[in-house]
């Protein structure tokens, strides 16, 4: 049985609906993590589970009680907010002893628990510091322990890292993954940061208009990316929009070119679909005078050096394709060198597409 | 010296320009001693208009009629009815000074808190700012028109048989608790409009955390609200305070005779009782004395409340 | 909303209310005897008298003598002071705060005291002794706000732009600070006129006609006409704070401060 529950979710402001019919399971120790653009619903569904929201329609459950209609201060979960948060008139154990406070506990008893917390997150030596003499990374640190104080049923995080440095962030997430882990706290975590969603989870929802359009682990999201917008979100993938021409083959077309997709067999004849390809399945090499099978010919548009990988953008035959390839493998392809890029055909995936449909969701760069 | 995969160019060499060659630092040195005299006048004036006269009041008030130096002033401070002057002028400020912060701070939060229209802010906002500078003259009749023996609040009390100053609360305009009335009508938008900022900054995501904590609500403020309030509202406590304090035509408006200091003083000059420059000036500077000490109390409570902050 | 929120800013609204509804009764009040409203026979004593409109255009043009005084002695300083002499700035602000230590009353006592024996220009006109102190009460103001308007803009950066660009001093002063900190400026100014228009303490004991004084007369004299003068002063502040609001918006500037006739 699922520890905490959101069944059918529904929100909406006035006319905007922030969140149509959410369902979630999550299992004791689980840590799944919201994905999504700003806008998407994900920050509302914790505020829902929090408790400083209410929905519209729907439940929210927690080991089978339903806690829908119980205040924020009873329900028992401990949340980590972006920022801002720590009391800024208490020193960071104070900060961290205050819902043990409220609780009542006693200051002996308050003492050794808290000094724990404060060490777990590694900050033992500033335990009398104001917020205003911590980093953020610190506050952060202590917004932590401050929440697991009390020893929550659930721990809530509401992208507890975007207003870090990057480099803290990839820090700190790894510590809260590895304190999740030690704790085994059934956790929930918001973030629009799709790499850090797929470093640390167990699961990830990715989230867009107030649905959830695919969850998994963060392995199948990658991978097996269910609809265009997941596709798109995840990583950086090649899109091409093309028609089965003979699904019997697995036979598709694009742009005048035809390749061979395995994914397409079994499907019918006609039907709009995208070819997914990861950077690192295609295969680049210098063009040959021949036309190699199931290849795209075209030139090197851009190099871009990623350290042990370069980013190779194509173009060609009106589309522009992307390859990671090793900086070595890459130097003996200049801008301007003519090549050709071939497609996998088990790597490629395929997703429908509506056959007069809009075509692909337009994100916001700064999403991801 | 080619190194594998990029090119380097011919090394570049940078040397600082010698000082005498840099214009900007020899006339930025004479151009600073321009810029001294250059705010000579500012000085000057201020000096002669603000602390000139400060400086001889405060030395005059320890001089008697023959210009000799003399506590003779100061020691008639001590007695009536000057010495209720100042009992009156720091009860009335007092009063005004604590009712005025605490509910201008009521009235504030009310209107700036989350579930209130974004309109009432603005207009609150708006007309807090006109109120605290109508005072003085204008508002003595306002007042006077209220709750004076004529006033609108006064007769229809009276009409409906219940006469306000013979029965509870014993009201009369002309006295302490009437000019108290009147001065909060500049003491309560002046707060909102000092605590406003402050209010402001409580942010949202501390009452959230309190609350996801297990707070209730006056745990809250309690805890975090007031102590991180505090500061702020003592220091618009004390403006609060300066301001009633040193208030003169509201009171002279409403009651020439209103035994408070700023009075006292004035009363020698538009030709009543005193006629001991020295006496007016030593009454000032009792004022003065009195600001300070509140000042001494003051500073060191400010700096105790605000010992987290930056 | 919650319903404690109501009834505090109930409370607050009847508060204020009130004295402004009880104001303008007596202004429309035809005599003190409950017959029936209304008259504007008051509001047309007001505007027919001649010692108002004399009055007013004394306090007027006194506001605006202070305002040119201010702007030309604490513009140039405070520029200097950002430009130059940051170590100055602390100094100059604590000194912005001693006019609200030493109330009017205790400034106009020291004034009268320290320049008894100067020329009648000076000592028995507004325009010379009335001016000058305005001036100083209006300095905390004036600091406050052209102190902000100072900071917001680069200073450094805009001189050096103007400099290097050829521009004398005065030039840079004129045309390139001077409209960048206009809105401090608009803003100081306004306050500073709300000030003058409503100051009382100095002017009674010094013994000069300005407007306060006339309605302070009318109020002791007439009781319906206050009324309408009451108003109608009331209004004058409020368009100079609305004013100041305008301007204040316009470059995000914080709320109003407080001038204070009290």
């Amino acid at each position: 049985m699922s520890y905490l529950q959101l069944e059918n979710l529904h929100r909406s402001f006035g006319s905007f609906q922030a969140l149509k019919g959410i369902n979630i399971d999550l299992e004791q120790g689980e840590f799944l993590s919201l994905l999504g653009p700003s806008g998407c619903g994900k920050t509302t569904a914790l505020r829902l589970v929090a408790g400083f929201d209410q929905p519209n329609a729907g439940r929210i459950l927690v080991e089978g009680k339903d806690l829908t209609r119980v205040p924020p201060n009873k329900r028992d979960m401990g949340m980590v907010f972006q920022a801002y948060s720590l009391f800024p008139n208490m020193t960071a154990r104070q900060n961290v002893e205050f819902g043990l406070k409220i609780r009542g506990k006693s200051k002996g008893d308050r003492a050794k628990p808290v000094d724990d917390l404060l060490e777990l997150v590694g900050l033992a030596h500033a335990v009398d510091r104001y917020p205003h003499q911590l980093s953020g990374g610190m506050q952060q640190r202590v917004a932590l322990a401050r929440a697991l104080a009390i020893e929550p049923r659930v721990l809530l995080l509401d992208e507890p890292l975007s207003a870090l440095d990057a480099k803290v962030r990839v820090q700190l997430r790894e510590e809260i993954r590895r304190i999740q882990l030690e704790l085994g706290i059934t956790t929930l975590y918001v973030t629009h940061d799709q790499e850090e969603a797929l470093a640390i989870s167990d699961h990830v929802a990715v989230m867009y208009g107030g649905v959830i359009e695919q969850m998994g682990t963060p392995a199948e999201m990658y991978t097996a990316p269910a609809t265009p917008f997941v596709a798109e979100f995840i990583g950086t993938m090649n899109r091409l929009d093309s028609k089965v021409t003979d699904g019997a083959t697995g036979e598709v077309e694009h742009s005048g070119l035809r390749l061979q997709v395995d994914a397409a067999k079994g499907r019918r004849n006609g039907e709009r679909v995208l070819v997914l390809i990861r950077p690192e399945s295609l295969e680049l090499e210098a063009a040959t005078n021949g036309s190699a099978p199931n290849s795209f010919q075209g030139e090197v548009l851009t190099q871009t050096f990623l350290g042990p990988v370069t980013r190779v953008k194509v173009t060609g035959s009106g589309t522009n394709l992307i390859a990671d390839m090793s900086t070595a493998r890459a130097a003996a392809l200049p801008v301007g060198a003519r090549v050709s890029a071939k497609i996998p055909s088990e790597g490629a995936k395929l997703i429908s597409l509506p056959d007069d449909g809009p075509g692909l969701p337009v994100l916001d760069p700064d999403d991801h | 010296m080619a190194v594998e995969g990029r090119r380097v160019g011919p090394p570049i060499t940078t040397q600082a320009a010698p000082e005498a060659l840099r214009p900007d630092i020899v006339s930025g040195r004479k151009r600073r001693s321009l810029a001294w005299i250059a705010t000579l006048p500012f000085f000057a004036y201020t000096i002669a208009f603000l602390f000139v006269p400060a400086g001889a009041v405060m030395l005059g008030a320890f001089q008697d009629k023959h210009d000799h130096a003399t506590f003779s002033n100061i020691r008639l401070l001590f007695h009536h009815p000057y010495i209720d002057a100042y009992w009156g002028s720091i009860r009335i400020s007092l009063i005004t000074a604590v009712i005025g912060a605490i509910f201008g701070m009521f009235v504030a939060y009310a209107a700036i808190r989350e579930g209130t229209p974004r309109w009432i802010r603005s207009a609150l906002s708006t007309f807090s700012g006109v109120a605290a500078n109508f005072g003085g003259i204008p508002l003595a009749f306002a007042f006077i028109a209220t709750l004076g023996p004529l006033g609108v609040v006064t007769v229809w009390f009276r009409s409906s048989g219940y006469d306000l100053s013979t029965k509870w609360p014993h009201f009369q305009l002309f006295s302490e608790r009437g000019i108290e009335l009147a001065y909060l009508y500049f003491q309560l938008p002046l707060m909102i409009l000092v605590i406003a900022p402050a209010i402001d900054g409580l942010k949202r995501e501390w009452r959230e955390a309190a609350s996801n904590l297990g707070a209730k609500g006056w745990q809250f403020w309690r805890y975090v609200g007031i102590p991180v309030l505090m500061p702020s509202f003592l220091g618009a406590f004390i403006l609060l305070f300066g301001n009633a304090f040193a208030a003169y035509a509201t009171a002279y408006s409403i009651n020439q005779g209103q035994n408070i200091v700023p009075i006292l003083i004035g009363a020698y000059y538009t030709g009543n009782v005193l006629d001991n420059p020295h006496l007016a000036q030593a009454l000032a500077f009792g004022m003065f004395v009195v600001l300070a000490l509140m000042m001494l109390i003051y500073i060191p409570l400010q700096r105790r409340s605000a010992r987290w902050a930056k | 909303m919650a319903p404690s929120a109501y009834v505090w800013l109930l409370l607050g609204a009847a508060y204020f209310i009130i004295p402004l509804y009880a104001t303008l009764d007596f202004s429309l009040k035809k005599n003190v005897i409950g017959t029936p409203c209304c008259t504007l026979k008051n509001y047309g004593w007001v505007v027919h008298n001649g010692d108002f409109w004399h009055t007013i255009k004394i306090s007027f043009l006194l506001a605006l003598e202070t305002i040119v005084i201010s702007l030309a002695l604490f513009v140039p300083t405070i520029y200097l002071v950002h430009l130059k002499l940051p170590k100055l700035r602390p100094i100059i602000a604590f000194m912005a705060l001693v006019p609200f230590v030493v109330p009017p009353i205790v400034m106009v006592v020291g004034l009268l005291r320290t320049f008894r024996g100067t020329p009648h220009w000076y000592y028995g006109t507004p325009w010379g002794f009335l001016a000058t102190a305005y001036v100083i009460l209006a300095f905390p103001y004036m600091f406050f706000s052209l102190d902000a308007g100072f900071r917001s803009i680069d200073v450094h950066t805009l001189t050096e732009a103007s400099q290097s660009l050829g521009a004398r001093w005065t030039t840079t002063l004129f045309r390139v600070i001077l409209p960048n900190i206009r809105s401090a400026a608009l803003a100081a100014s306004f306050l500073t006129l709300a000030i003058v228009m409503g100051e009382f303490t100095i002017a009674n004991l010094a013994a000069f006609h300005t407007f306060p004084i006339f309605i302070q007369y009318v109020n002791e004299s007439q009781g319906f006409p206050a009324g309408a003068l009451t108003l109608m002063s009331f209004g004058i502040t409020w368009a100079a704070m609305l004013a100041l609001l305008v301007v204040g918006r316009k470059r995000g500037a914080r709320g109003a401060v407080i001038a204070g006739a009290r």
